[in-house]
């Protein structure tokens, strides 16, 4: 039985990746590194090992270790204070985002947190928002021992200054569902009450059963009015305050003057009430808007560098290095940053090595090594040893922070104005025809008349099945959209999808798969030794060119490494049991390298005095990368942007042909440069995907700006929308699914232009029943809605997007 | 011919109980977590009869 299970694929039982390299045991269990078996005995101690039943495989990967000391900076009272909600020296509550949480194995786990840390009270988990809620008991336990569990059961807190700095915002609308169910029963109940108005039952029945209902509806209408459409009303005051007619102006005109008018009927004329179109209209609007603010609730999309922060540092005091909140940390305080922490402020080196990845910063993926007194950037990635850094500039002024500080991340974003100028011109229009059907009837001389006509020919014409129209196509568009892994921040993206003519992407981790490179030899055959001494040089550094061949070679058991040194730039040398064995760049072995030959980059292998052949290196274009390309290239202007060389120019040419413009090392600034230079000179509408905070400035600036994420919930800078790296080659159907989302709106308009025409026929007239108005009314609603439903998923199902 | 008033007035009355109840419903953050309940009622008695309400 053994034997087999060691020619079958060994997989952790922790977390399910392959055991290639490395594999440890504990009893009868794999595991692929001391982190998962560690997780593996705590909860094995705890008797908590129905968390691997519930599912195969729950963990992730711990095989990036968290340093003991990370949480110190939790003992502060005034940092630990900012994240605590409520405490009264007994208990406290504090919430955690965990996003590693993903499976009922997580929740069944955090919930038992009680079983692993005696001092927590009760863990209660929100799996949408993928929160756990913790009461613990001071006397027991602590914050930071409290994080220190979840840590080393491999849930490690985000803990960020964002969330810290800022307020907490309820993702989760409440009131929006009180006022559905309130508008709901209101508009049902009216109606009802509405039905001896609707068939004008005989005049003694309408005297006293009549007059009753009708009290009875001015009382359900007033909540309607007061409670439920209060954010028309507000939304379109703001508006006017502004001196702009936004989208709820129309809304909020046709609720005030049904209302208005039903009131004037009830006490003075005593005619018939038009309280079941107002509450109608309110209850369907209100649906519409719902339908489009269900997206995913844990997802942020206005994450900015404070999100990818530690909170606090250790800073050499008197007494040795205690943590400190980053926003105390002025010039020439002495910081201590560990491996894989990033560095906050801009500072120089006065201890230690620095190897550092500025990949979040400026998308170049090598890494650069730095000495002592040289100066290092915030945003960086220490990769190496630990660091002790002499602050020269606040982390507030640093030049990450500065790119930030641009005006671009200032200015809101402007609206759509496809349904803003429709709506608009609509509501110009039936003002133009009440004026005229007015001025008729007083030209007539009959005045009565003219009031009448004049108020429900704004009631019948209300832009408001317009309006539903856009709200339900858009909810359902994101709806579908989201189920296929395109998370979009607002309705308006939609439009601006639909517009958009020019697409810009960012090369290296957007086209390129993030930290995948693939490797090919070339040259003379190397035997199992020689693949050896290589593989046994290469360990030695970690240039990711290293790091990947030697990850290729996939060789345990390495040798000694005598003289090693370390050329930056070039390559690296060394003595192996008496051979000399050089790798690195074609300069470095020494010979001269043909300009074209290079694409991506090469590792050249010298054993002794020959050159025996070369690791190609390259990035490894993600699935279906050429095709996507082909698509959207007769239909958009497409352009890509990179913060690497030009190695790989001519092959991406090859690739995508030679309308594409390709620009290479552009910085931050330049990429955002760019997107301006399209919008403002060549008036383009663009759309930038990228993927790391150096395309921030980009994403931001651009029409619609969207976020590759490898995961939905990994850290990605703010943006109009995250799409998840999996289904980056659907990515045209998506911008086509947006196009048809406008073409539905187009069309539901027009049939709710249809509803008007005969509502304003027998309107102008003066002869509109009000049976004709309540039967009008929720008809070209509902109808309206099932015409945008039924045709979005049509073309959701003829672009073969996954169906919710 | 009052009697039809009556009736209304008892069927609004009911509807307006059935509202409240949606209400609570919300109130007590039923369509907060779609994920969550539906999974703890599988979890075992014994191990998660501790997890108190918050």
């Amino acid at each position: 039985m053994k034997d087999a299970i060691h020619k079958v694929k060994q997989t952790c039982y922790h977390c399910g990746e392959d055991c290639a390299k490395t594999v440890i045991k504990l009893q009868d269990k794999v595991f692929c590194c001391d982190g998962c078996k560690l997780v593996y005995e705590i909860l094995n101690q705890s008797e908590l090992c129905a968390y691997y039943d519930m599912n195969a495989h729950p963990g992730l990967t711990q095989k990036i270790k968290v340093r003991t000391n990370k949480f110190s900076f939790l003992d502060d009272e005034k940092i630990a204070q900012k994240l605590i909600q409520y405490t009264d020296g007994k208990q406290t509550h504090v919430t955690f985002y965990l996003p590693q949480m993903h499976c009922s194995s997580c929740l069944w786990l955090l919930e038992n947190l009680h079983k692993i840390n005696a001092g927590v009270i009760s863990s209660r988990v929100n799996f949408n928002t993928k929160e756990a809620f913790i009461v613990f008991d001071n006397d027991k336990t602590t914050l930071r021992k409290v994080v220190e569990t979840l840590t080393a059961i491999g849930y490690e807190p985000h803990i960020s200054l964002h969330d810290i700095g800022g307020v907490k915002t309820n993702h989760y609308n409440k009131t929006r569902l009180y006022k559905m169910g309130i508008a709901g029963f209101c508009f049902v109940n009216i109606m009802m009450m509405s039905l001896p108005e609707y068939f004008a039952v005989d005049e003694s029945m309408q005297l006293d059963i009549g007059t009753v209902f009708k009290y009875i509806t001015l009382v359900l209408s007033i909540p309607v009015l007061l409670y439920c459409a209060s954010e028309f009303f507000i939304s379109a005051w703001k508006g006017l305050k502004n001196k702009y007619l936004n989208i709820d102006a129309p809304i909020a005109l046709a609720i005030a003057i049904t209302f208005g008018r039903s009131l004037y009927e009830f006490f003075i004329v005593g005619g018939n009430m038009y309280l079941d179109s107002m509450s109608g209209i309110v209850f369907f609007m209100l649906i519409g808007r719902w339908a489009q603010e269900k997206t995913q609730q844990s997802l942020s999309f206005d994450r900015d560098f404070k999100s990818f922060f530690p909170i606090a540092v250790n800073v050499k005091t008197d007494n040795g290095f205690m943590p400190a909140p980053i926003e105390q940390i002025g010039e020439n305080d002495i910081i201590e940053i560990y491996n894989n922490e990033l560095i906050p402020a801009d500072a120089i080196i006065s201890k230690g090595k620095a190897v550092i990845d500025y990949s979040f910063v400026t998308g170049e993926s090598v890494l650069i090594t730095k000495e002592v007194g040289e100066i290092v950037y915030a945003g960086g990635k220490q990769c190496a040893e630990k660091l002790e850094l002499l602050v020269v500039k606040k982390s507030s002024q640093s030049y990450l922070t500065n790119l930030w500080n641009k005006d671009v991340f200032k200015e809101e974003k402007k609206e759509s104005f496809f349904i803003h100028a429709l709506s608009n011109y609509f509501t110009v229009i039936v003002f133009i025809i009440s004026g005229i059907a007015a001025a008729y009837w007083l030209w007539q001389g009959q005045t009565q008349t003219m009031w009448d006509v004049l108020t429900t020919v704004l009631i019948i014409a209300c832009p408001c099945a317009l309006l539903l129209s856009s709200t339900f196509t858009n909810g359902n568009v994101l709806r579908i959209l989201s189920k296929n892994k395109l998370y979009l921040r607002h309705p308006d993206v939609i439009q601006q999808m639909a517009e958009a003519d020019h697409i810009v992407f960012d090369k290296t981790g957007t086209l390129t798969q993030g930290n995948k490179l693939k490797v090919s030899y070339e040259g003379v055959a190397l035997n199992a030794g020689q693949q050896k001494l290589v593989a046994s040089l290469l360990a030695q550094s970690n240039h990711p060119l290293s790091q990947s061949v030697l990850q290729y070679l996939d060789i345990a058991d390495l040798y000694e490494v005598k003289d090693f040194k370390n050329h930056t730039g070039s390559g690296i040398e060394g003595w192996i049991n008496e051979t000399y064995i050089k790798v690195g760049n074609a300069t470095f072995v020494g010979i001269v390298q043909e300009r074209e030959k290079q694409s991506g980059s090469a590792v050249f292998v010298k054993i002794e005095n020959e050159v025996l052949g070369r690791y190609n290196v390259k990035g490894v274009y993600r699935l279906g990368f050429a095709q996507l390309m082909a698509e959207l290239q007769t239909k958009y202007h497409v352009s890509i942007l990179s913060g690497d060389n030009d190695a790989e120019a001519a092959t991406l040419e090859k690739v995508i042909g030679p309308n594409c413009e390709m620009l290479f090392h552009q910085s931050p600034e330049d990429k955002l440069a760019y997107i301006k230079y399209l919008q403002d000179v060549k008036k383009r509408k663009v759309v930038m995907v990228g993927d790391g905070l150096n395309d921030a400035g980009a994403l931001k600036q651009s029409n619609v700006g969207i976020a590759l994420a490898e995961q939905k919930n990994n850290f990605t800078p703010a943006s109009d929308g995250i799409m998840e790296a999996s289904v980056f080659a659907n990515f045209n159907k998506f911008m086509q699914y947006a196009n048809s989302g406008k073409r539905i709106i187009i069309f539901s308009f027009i049939i709710s232009i249809i509803y008007n025409i005969i509502g304003l026929f027998f309107a102008v007239q003066g002869m509109l029943a009000p049976v004709i108005a309540a039967i009008l009314m929720p008809a070209s609603s509902i109808s309206i809605i099932l015409v945008t439903y039924g045709l979005s998923e049509w073309r959701a199902r003829s672009f073969r997007l996954t169906m919710p | 011919m009052s009697i039809i008033i009556i009736t209304a007035l008892v069927s609004l009355f009911i509807a307006i109980f059935f509202l409240g109840g949606l209400i609570w419903s919300v109130k007590d953050g039923q369509y907060e977590d779609d994920y969550s309940p539906a999974n703890r009622i599988l979890f075992d008695n014994e191990t998660s009869t501790k997890t108190s309400k918050k």
